[in-house]
Order: structure tokens, then C-alpha cells, then sequence
């Protein structure tokens, strides 16, 4: 536990914050502890947490990625398209066409930072840009309604009625979504690739020194988030059950502060799976119980932006010397 | 290879900085952290050095990660080892730590190629000598029979001579004058005099309170009890911008990361700390006394440039520390601190830069000079200050002792 405090500080804080706050909501509001409202925070959040999953292996390699929001958009779009020329398709191959179609927009993130050696910011300001403009200039912003059944059918994976007749139920993007996190915590914590990565992302010149393939890092970390970013699209259309251009524009910094937030560094090197659900159910759970207590929607934005400042701010304090480690890092 | 600026992974374990190589090349594949451990804690075995290997690299200190630098190249069973001036940032006691381990290599068979600049390790740890002038090669020689002086003369091409300075200078006008100055944790009941054109050395080993006494001088730190006197008068510090307006000048310890700013022209580094004083009445910089001050400088300090243009990062370490000097005496300053002025910087531009010293302190400047190498106080102080954890404990004479016995006084 000691070790894990010293190691893991943002998340350990992050942890403490996130069940304060739980207990809190549930003593302030008879609805938030109940099955119904922390399934459907889940459901909910499903799709943030797949994008997290992918942000946060770029964030780790010392790149960052803004456009995988508009990218999922992209993959959605020309997804339909592919499923109604091959007449149809399932879910393997929805899975398979929008794993691939994000993965080749990654790709494409990846080429631009390394060839042209341009900083990731500014390659991926270019492509956010690139993709949304693109998008919307060969749809004109046209909405499509004609999914496939498969596709929009809701799959349910446990559901259970509560005493005031009300359902809780879990769906198939917080399976989705377990996966993707599994995945992500394997490769970054378990496998040579993901050691590169941090070793990449914590020093670059000294990981060029080792003998670490510096391209071929830049395609893994964007190639994964771009991936997450397909199958994130896949699920937002399966959850709303329609795809609109312009749906998901704007959601990538919420998930990018939510990442931050868990600990993830800008710079790169340092960031974990755990920190990533636990800024996005910080997040999440803010908004849900400021919900759930009847406080304006419009009030949400600038809590959630407290939140971050006060978490980014606190976390230059020494709270190791509270939590009996002695000595702070600078 | 062992690289002088550490290609090693901050944010990574002991572990795994260590046997970092076992996880490169290949396909990629599953690793196994207990792998990693025995690996990284056999070549630490080796090295007889004790680290604990879960503990995250920045939170060890620098001595340690250059033994994690070293316990890497062994796990690669490299049986040739090339060590870029290992020693540059660390201490006395952790040279030598270094040293000793740098001796368990070559007993078990591993060759070892010590580039560094300080002469004493040299001539202490290596069998032959390569001396390089100018990406020459000037000869290889036996270390036996060789003198430290012998090789500053073929380094160089010059002889230097190695003479003691000091004068008395006690008639002097006091200057500084500091009095049982205490801050808790970093040093106590300081008491100190500096005269007008005197040279005070300031020694001792690393954490004897040196750098934080200098910090208070300079207004960065405040000391919970005593007093400083800047010409008689009670100074009291808030900030460092007290200090510069006080007339305290402070050359710090990490020139190269704090004292310049390294992408930025020489011109621009040496006018940052007097940028009112060459302003017009606008509040703008003005190009003619910009180019007056500079040119004033680099030719009082003969300062080797190319054009006051080019960015600081294409000088040579000893023309970058008379850069950072330039810009404090700019300030035109009545006491001078200088830390570790030498860290760096090669034998021939060190003695440059204490000619430098020396001229400033006959004009009449107050020197502080803080080092953890007695030699450079020993021959270039008037008087030196013994500091041990927190406190002066002896004042020496130069005039009066000889430079062994203040090392042994000094190192232990």
C-alpha cells in the first residue's frame, strides 16, 4: 500500500477524492447510490473511456492527440458507407472496418509527426481541422438514420429491475469498454512495446540511444489511440442510433482534461490506466451528482473546470509528507 | 557507452533503467518484472553497490543514477566501457564511491576508457593517460611518474603556475558583514567579514550549507535569525531583486541550466539583469547602449565570440561562465558571490576565469567564492572558510598552511 502511495501519488489522491465525493452524493441525494444511476454512469461514460484508453498511450509516448474526436466522426461516417456496399456486415466486421478505418487516421497522425518531424500538437491541430473540414464538406452535414439493424440493436449484458419498477442494465460498450482498458493497461504495463513507449515519451534522445525504433513508437501510440478512436465512434452511433457529422466535435478536450486530470503528464512518461477511469469517473461522477442535486447544466462546465485546476494545482503540494513518505518530488 | 548527460529514463524504476536493454529488439512480447529485477539486481551485485530497485530514478540522487548508468552497461556484459566525464556533477565522497567501483570493474576484467578533465582522478584511477589539445592527439602516457602539473602543461600547451594569492587585507573597508546568521536545517550562527577587494573562499563538502548561505545572501532565502550588513547598514532581503538592487551579485552553482539562457544571443544573456538601465525614457531597449555595455564587457573580460549575436549554447564552457559573470558585474555590484564558478570548465579557461577574479577584487569588489575544490580557494582566496554541516568551523590563512594539509582538514 506504502509503495503504491509513493509510486502511483496522483491516483491515490485522485481515489480518496473520487470516494469522498461518492459518499458525500450518496448522503445528499436518495438517487445517486442506487444500481439504475451507476449503471447508467457507465453506459454513459463508455465511449469517454475508450477514447481515454487510446489518449492515454499517446500522452505516455510524449505526443498528444486532438483529433481523434473528429477521427471517430470520420470512421463513423465511412463506415455506413462500407457496411451498405458490402450488403450489410456484423458485428466482427463493424469491429474490424472501424478498428481499421481509426487506425489508418492514426496512421496518418503518425506519418506527419515523424516524417516531416512536426510536434503532435500541431500535426494533429492540422488534421482535426483536415478531417472535420473534409467531412462536413463531401456530407454538407447530412445526418444518417440508415443503419444497420445490427448495429443499432441494443445488446444487453445484465439487467435487473429495481423495486420502483425502474431497469438497470449494462451495455455492450461497457463491455467494449473493459476490453479496451484491459488491453491498453497489458500493453503499456506488460509488454516491451509499452516499456518503449514510456521510455520514449520520458526520454526521447535516451531511448534513441537504447536502440528503441522512434517511428515505429510514433505509429503504435497514434495507431492505438486512432483504433480506440474507431471503436469509440462504433459505439456512440450504436448508443444514439444515428450518425452526425458534427456529434462528437468538442468531446476530445473534455477527455483529454479527464486523462490529465488522472495523472497522465503532458511530456510524456508518465500516466496509467487506472488514472484514466479514475479522471473520467471524476469528472462523470461531478456531473451526475451536480444532476442529481438540481443545479443548472449550465453551471457544469465551470465546476468540471474548478475541478481540474484545483486537482492540477494541489498536485505540486507535498501530500507526501501526509501520507507519511517524508519527501515530495519536485 | 556512459553518456556525461545520462540517457537514462527518469520517470522509469531502478529495474528497469538497469536492464532496460532486455526489453529492446526482438519481437514485441510479454515481460516479466521478476526477470527484470534479478537481472538489474545481479549487475548491481556486481558493482557492490546497494540500490533499492523499485524506487522511481528521480528520487535518487545524482551519484546514484550514474552507478544505475554503470550497473546498465554491465548487464550487457560490455567488457569495454566508455564513461564521458562521470564525475562532472558529483562530489568528493561520491567520486571516490565511483572511483572504487571504477576499480572493482578493471580488477574483473572490464576495460575502462575515464574521460574527464579533473586531473587528480585521473592520475588516481587510470594505468595511461591520453592527452587530447584542440582534437589532437598530444601523446599517451604512463601514469606512473606523471604530475598533475605535468599534465595542465600538455593539456594546455602552457605552464601554469601554481601560487597562492592571498594578501592581507584586513585594513580593508569592511563590506558584507554577516552576523551569527542561522536558517534551521541548512546553517547556524554564520558570522563572516568581507572587505573591499578581498577574496573570502568558502569550502567544504557537499551539504555543508555552502549554497544555502549563498542563497541568503542573495535574498532568495531568509534566515530566521542574525544579521547582514552591506556597508555598515542592516540589509534586509525579501527577494533576490533586493539583493540586485543592494548591490549583491550571485553566480549560481548550475550555470548552464540557470545562470544563461542558452538559445538567446550572448548580447541579450549579458543586458537581462540591467534591462532599465538601458532603456530610453519610453521604456524601450535601446540599441546603442546595448551595444556600448556589451562590447565594454566582452572586451574587459576578453570574452571569445563569434559575432554578440550567436546564441550563448555555441560558447565553450569557460566563455559561458564569463558571459554569466559579464551580466552580474553589469549590475555593477558591490559584493560578488560566486558557486562553483570552475564546475565545467577547463583547466585553461579556469585559470582565465580566476585572473578575472582576481582583477575585479583589486577593483575593490567583495568576493564570496564558494567550491568544494580547496586548490581553486586555496591559491585564489585571501582568506578560506572551513564549512561543516551548518557551520564555519575554521578560518585559514593560505600564506600559512600548505595545500595538503587543508585538504585533509577539509576532505576528512
Amino acid at each position: 500500500m506504502g509503495r503504491f502511495i509513493r509510486d502511483y501519488p496522483t491516483e491515490f489522491r485522485l481515489a480518496i477524492v473520487l470516494v469522498a465525493l461518492c459518499v458525500f452524493l450518496s448522503l445528499a441525494s436518495d438517487s445517486f447510490l442506487t444500481l439504475g444511476n451507476l449503471t447508467s454512469l457507465l453506459n454513459n461514460n463508455s465511449v469517454n473511456l475508450i477514447w481515454a484508453a487510446g489518449l492515454l498511450v499517446v500522452l505516455i509516448a510524449g505526443g498528444i492527440d486532438i483529433s481523434f474526436a473528429v477521427a471517430a466522426s470520420v470512421v463513423q461516417y465511412v463506415a455506413v458507407y462500407v457496411f451498405s456496399a458490402i450488403g450489410g456486415g456484423n458485428w466482427a466486421i463493424g469491429f474490424l472496418v472501424a478498428g481499421g478505418l481509426g487506425l489508418a487516421l492514426g496512421f496518418v497522425n503518425a506519418a506527419l509527426i515523424h516524417l516531416f518531424r512536426i510536434t503532435s500538437i500541431v500535426v494533429t491541430i492540422a488534421t482535426f481541422n483536415a478531417f472535420f473540414g473534409l467531412l462536413m464538406f463531401i456530407t454538407s452535414g447530412k445526418y444518417l438514420y440508415n443503419l444497420p439493424d445490427w448495429w443499432t440493436g441494443r445488446v444487453i449484458l445484465f439487467e435487473q429491475q429495481a423495486a420502483d419498477g425502474t431497469w438497470a442494465e449494462l451495455t455492450l460498450p461497457v463491455a467494449v469498454m473493459a476490453v479496451a482498458l484491459v488491453a491498453t493497461w497489458v500493453l503499456i504495463r506488460y509488454t516491451t512495446t509499452g516499456r518503449q513507449l514510456y521510455a520514449f515519451g520520458d526520454n526521447p534522445e535516451g531511448a534513441r540511444r537504447v536502440g528503441i525504433n522512434i517511428g515505429r513508437m510514433q505509429f503504435i501510440a497514434f495507431g492505438w489511440c486512432g483504433m480506440m478512436a474507431g471503436i469509440a465512434g462504433l459505439m456512440q452511433a450504436h448508443i444514439v442510433q444515428e450518425v452526425v457529422p458534427n456529434a462528437l466535435i468538442g468531446r476530445e478536450l473534455d477527455v483529454l482534461a479527464a486523462v490529465v486530470l488522472g495523472g497522465a503528464r503532458l511530456g510524456g512518461g508518465r500516466g496509467s490506466v487506472l488514472g484514466c477511469v479514475l479522471g473520467v469517473l471524476l469528472v462523470a461522477v461531478t456531473q451526475n451528482g451536480l444532476n442529481l442535486l438540481g443545479i443548472s447544466p449550465f453551471a457544469f462546465k465551470m465546476v468540471v473546470g474548478a475541478i481540474i485546476l484545483i486537482a492540477i494545482s494541489t498536485s505540486n503540494l507535498k501530500f507526501g509528507a501526509i501520507a507519511g513518505i517524508g519527501r515530495g518530488r519536485h | 557507452m556512459i553518456w556525461q548527460d545520462l540517457a537514462l529514463f527518469p520517470e522509469m524504476s531502478v529495474a528497469e533503467n538497469i536492464a532496460f536493454e532486455t526489453l529492446v529488439g526482438g519481437v514485441p512480447r510479454l515481460i516479466s518484472y521478476r526477470a527484470l529485477r534479478d537481472r538489474a539486481a545481479a549487475a548491481l551485485a556486481r558493482l557492490g553497490v546497494d540500490l533499492d530497485l523499485e524506487a522511481r530514478l528521480n528520487t535518487l540522487p545524482i551519484a546514484a543514477r550514474q552507478l544505475v548508468a554503470i550497473a546498465r552497461a554491465l548487464v550487457s556484459d560490455a567488457r569495454l566501457i566508455f564513461m564521458d566525464e562521470p564525475t562532472a556533477s558529483l562530489t568528493q565522497s561520491e567520486t571516490d564511491a565511483l572511483l572504487e567501483v571504477v576499480r572493482t570493474l578493471s580488477a574483473r576484467g572490464v576495460a575502462v576508457v575515464f574521460v574527464s578533465h579533473r586531473l587528480a582522478e585521473v592520475l588516481e584511477i587510470s594505468s595511461r593517460v591520453t592527452v587530447l589539445r584542440d582534437g589532437k592527439l598530444v601523446g599517451v602516457y604512463q601514469t606512473e611518474g606523471m604530475s598533475q602539473s605535468r599534465l595542465t602543461e600538455l593539456m594546455t600547451g602552457k605552464f601554469f603556475d601554481t601560487v597562492v594569492h592571498a594578501q592581507d587585507k584586513s585594513h580593508h573597508r569592511p563590506v558584507l558583514e554577516v552576523e551569527r546568521l542561522t536558517r534551521k536545517g541548512e546553517y547556524e550562527d554564520v558570522s563572516l567579514t568581507i572587505r573591499a577587494g578581498e577574496v573570502v573562499g568558502l569550502t567544504g563538502l557537499i551539504g555543508a550549507g555552502r549554497t544555502e548561505l549563498g542563497h541568503t545572501l542573495f535574498g532568495m532565502t531568509r534566515a530566521d535569525s542574525g544579521t547582514i550588513r552591506l556597508d555598515g547598514k542592516p540589509l534586509a532581503l525579501r527577494s533576490n531583486r533586493d539583493a540586485v538592487a543592494a548591490g549583491i551579485a550571485y553566480v549560481s552553482e548550475d550555470r548552464l541550466a540557470l545562470g544563461l539562457v542558452q538559445p538567446q544571443s550572448i548580447a541579450d544573456n549579458m543586458v537581462i539583469s540591467v534591462l532599465p538601465r538601458i532603456s530610453d525614457p519610453s521604456g524601450l531597449i535601446s540599441r546603442g547602449r546595448k551595444r556600448d555595455l556589451v562590447g565594454k564587457w566582452l572586451k574587459s573580460l576578453a570574452i571569445k565570440i563569434g559575432r554578440p549575436e550567436d546564441a550563448v549554447s555555441t560558447l565553450s564552457g569557460g566563455n559561458q561562465q564569463r558571459v554569466v559573470l559579464a551580466k552580474w558585474l553589469a549590475t555593477e555590484p558591490k559584493v560578488l558571490v560566486l558557486d562553483a564558478p570552475t564546475v565545467g570548465v577547463d583547466v585553461g579557461a579556469r585559470a582565465g576565469i580566476f585572473a578575472i577574479v582576481r582583477q575585479l577584487a583589486e577593483q575593490g569588489l567583495a568576493i564570496l567564492l564558494i567550491s568544494d575544490e580547496v586548490p581553486e580557494v586555496y591559491f585564489n582566496a585571501d582568506r578560506v572558510l572551513h564549512m561543516a554541516a551548518g557551520r564555519i568551523v575554521h578560518e585559514y590563512d593560505p600564506r600559512r598552511i600548505d595545500l595538503r594539509a587543508m585538504e585533509e582538514a577539509v576532505y576528512g
